[in-house]
């Protein structure tokens, strides 16, 4: 993984420095709250519903050994024992005290970490698809191109006040689990006559007003990856609205544009600066490749077959982790372990100190010291030998960490909702929880098969609700918390955003609401083999609507 | 034009990396022309008055037009054979319009004059406006604000992309290949 040389140690412990200053001054009263809070958000610092909420930057989803026990300390020293993984790969911590702040980030500099960047109107941690390096289907790892967008976008002094939050992601497979076509900027590598380069989609993006993105360049030659960004990056800052937050993203130029309006004007800006210094060099590229050069694996048979027969052995548990978290590696004899943060009846993506101490001893003795948070909430193993999946599978069920559902509709997304964030109109958590409570058998739920299901505790979408093959989405009526259900929406490389099936239900409705939903998917589906957002795309969404209110 | 956060000559600014006394005197649109010294008018006004600002300047007086966030690097180009100094008028500290301006206006267009920054200036963003091309900067408020604006130009020592200060990392300095890890 990347390690820092001493300037970038230098630029982390100067935020450090800065950062101090600034809570000091505002501690003193020599800046307002209203000038402190986009310095506060720049180091991912929010208020919330009952204390601050600090998020700290885990670039594209890596963490070594060494950071997750940073991480856990932190989680004991200065909150309450536990963190929570994000959507954007990051990890937030939700009772931090203001004063503890330059603190934490001075114990993150140490272990060559930072909040930098993780919220305000900027661009923001770019994410990756979290079996970079390891996936079958891969062209190229990712993680080298999201490094050098890391270091081009931090600090970046022309966008740090863009009208909007910016984000990027990228994939270097022809599955996307990255979720990149509902990114500002999402960034697919491709292969041209042998060259390596990048087809360029902008202006996807949830919140009020979803969209998937637009195509805006078939092929990018990687050379120019930085100055066609920056040339993205300087329309939106110049043209981006301003005048109303909810349509100040880079979505709603795009269509104000339309595609090919925006296509003109970031080819106009970016034939001005292509050759500048911005072109980046082979050297460049090999540098930081060279950071992400594969692990010391051992030459070993493959293990397809014996991982295949291990899960049809006596061991139900053991048989049932191994076909749901755990997927084929590149490499002979390497298996690829998905940690499940979604236990049922926890909070998804709830990680706690002990939790996250056992995770960096395992990566250690088991998967070359590293691991990768992935955007839907889970942690990866990306390197475990297949004869020693059985120690892990034990290990991660001593830890709650087992939970053979990877994949199945009790995996899901949920944002913090009302319980903690002040934006929420609902709470998603206890949603989420009574869920994966109900829906508890490991029958039932590998006949559902592969089925996303994300909730948001309000419009803004953190939940990314849009996109789950079922969205769930929290409304408040009159003080009183409703569900909105949305079906038909998918993440992938066949991204689309889902309907509203009909009015909404109370909270005590949703999970019966949802089970009908399933049921009716199982009953009329033509085989197991079609999966559920395909039979939503065959049906439509009539079926549902008469089964969820034709009694009504 | 309105000018509510534009501090009154004479005041001290940031300039050049210095605390300095500064004279240059902010005229709203109706606000009669004083007979000698420095003037800031804004796009209009400086349009409008062509004749009697150029004069002014012939006779040795200065001229610096005041931009808003709305106008385009391309906007301010054309006026620089007019001007002495531009100056960028910031509503809002959060309307980062102005850091492209800035940018453009040194690197595209050419401009060397001073390049000024008024109105919601927060000291903790000068250290970006200077990458951009800002060297000059009226802090409003009191005075430790412009004590922390002056700080805060060397917040960091180096930085990775390229800006007006200096080209980017990777093609200043060889960068150790560190091993794998």
């Amino acid at each position: 993984m990347y390690q820092y040389d001493a300037i970038d140690q230098q630029i982390v412990d100067e935020r450090v420095a800065q950062f101090r200053d600034q809570v000091g001054r505002r501690l003193r009263g020599e800046i307002t709250e209203n000038e402190f809070k986009p310095l506060r958000l720049q180091n991912g610092l929010y208020m919330q519903m009952h204390a601050y909420m600090l998020r700290v930057a885990i670039p594209y989803g890596l963490l070594s050994s060494e950071q997750v026990r940073k991480l856990a300390h932190i989680a004991r020293t200065y909150d309450r024992g536990y963190g929570h993984f994000t959507t954007r790969q990051n990890i937030q911590y939700n009772w931090p005290r203001l004063v503890d702040v330059p603190d934490i980030l001075a114990e993150l500099a140490s272990v060559q970490m930072h909040a930098i960047q993780t919220s305000g109107n900027c661009v923001r941690n770019t994410t990756a698809d979290h079996l970079a390096g390891v996936a079958r289907d891969e062209i190229e790892d990712p993680r080298p191109y999201c490094e050098i967008i890391r270091q081009w976008s931090t600090f970046h002094p022309e966008f740090a006040f863009l009208p909007r939050k910016f984000k990027i992601a990228v994939t270097g497979s022809r599955s996307d689990r990255a979720a990149v076509r509902v990114h500002d900027i999402g960034l697919r590598i491709v292969e041209q006559n042998g060259e390596r380069g990048f087809e360029v989609l902008v202006g996807g993006g949830l919140g009020r007003t979803p969209r998937v993105t637009r195509k805006i360049r078939e092929f990018l030659p990687r050379e120019h990856l930085l100055s066609y960004i920056e040339a993205v990056l300087r329309v939106y800052n110049q043209h981006g609205r301003r005048d109303n937050k909810y349509k100040a993203r880079i979505k709603i130029l795009v269509d104000a544009l339309g595609a090919d309006g925006f296509r003109e004007q970031v080819e106009a800006e970016w034939a001005l600066i292509k050759d500048s210094a911005l072109r980046l060099t082979d050297e460049e590229f090999e540098r930081v490749r060279g950071h992400f050069a594969p692990p010391p694996y051992r030459t070993l048979p493959d293990s397809d077959g014996a991982v295949a027969a291990m899960s049809l052995g006596t061991d139900r548990g053991f048989g049932n982790w191994l076909k749901q978290n755990v997927k084929p590696h590149k490499v002979p004899g390497y298996s690829i372990v998905i940690v499940s943060c979604k236990p049922t009846g926890g909070a998804p993506g709830d990680v706690t100190a002990d939790q996250l101490d056992g995770l960096a001893n395992l990566a250690e003795t088991h998967s070359f010291g590293k691991i990768t948070v992935t955007h839907t909430q889970n942690a990866v193993l990306a390197d475990v030998e297949s004869s020693r999946l059985r120690e892990v599978w034990q290990r991660l069920t001593e830890l709650g960490l087992a939970n053979p559902n990877i994949g199945t509709v009790t995996d899901m997304i949920a944002c913090p909702g009302l319980d903690y964030c002040n934006l929420a109109n609902a709470r998603s958590i206890p949603v989420a929880q009574r869920i994966s409570t109900t829906l508890d058998n490991a029958d039932y739920l590998y006949d559902l098969g592969d089925l996303s299901l994300k909730i948001s505790g309000c419009i803004n979408a953190c939940g990314h609700h849009h996109v789950g093959n079922i969205g769930i989405l929290g409304i408040d009526k009159s003080g009183e918390e409703f569900y909105q259900l949305m079906l038909g929406g998918s993440a992938g490389e066949d991204a689309s955003l889902g309907k509203i099936i009909g009015r909404a239900f109370p909270s005590d409705e949703i999970v019966e609401a949802l089970e009908q939903v399933l049921a009716l998917y199982i009953e009329r589906r033509t085989s197991p083999e079609e999966s559920f957002v395909a039979f939503y795309r065959r049906v439509g969404a009539a079926p549902f609507k008469e089964r969820l209110y034709a009694s009504a | 034009m309105p000018l509510p956060k534009l501090t009154s000559a004479p005041r001290t600014i940031l300039k050049s990396g210095k605390l300095v006394a500064d004279a240059w005197v902010h005229l709203g649109d109706d606000d009669a022309l004083p007979a000698t010294g420095d003037v800031l008018v804004s796009r209009e006004r400086l349009l409008t008055q062509a004749e009697e600002l150029a004069a002014r300047r012939g006779a040795g007086h200065r001229v610096g037009v005041r931009l808003t966030t709305e106008d385009s690097a391309q906007t301010a180009a054309e006026l620089l054979d007019r001007v002495d100094l531009v100056a960028l008028y910031v509503p809002k500290f959060a309307d980062g319009r102005f850091f492209t301006t800035a940018r453009l206006l040194r690197e595209r267009h050419g401009y060397q004059g001073e390049l000024r920054v008024c109105g919601d200036v927060v000291p903790d963003q000068v250290f970006y406006m200077h990458r951009c091309g800002i060297d000059a900067f009226e802090v409003p408020g009191p005075r430790y604000r412009l004590e922390a604006a002056l700080k805060a130009l060397g917040t960091f020592s180096e930085s990775y992309q390229g800006a007006l200060d200096s080209g980017p990392r990777y093609r200043r300095a060889r960068r150790s290949i560190a091993r794998a890890s």
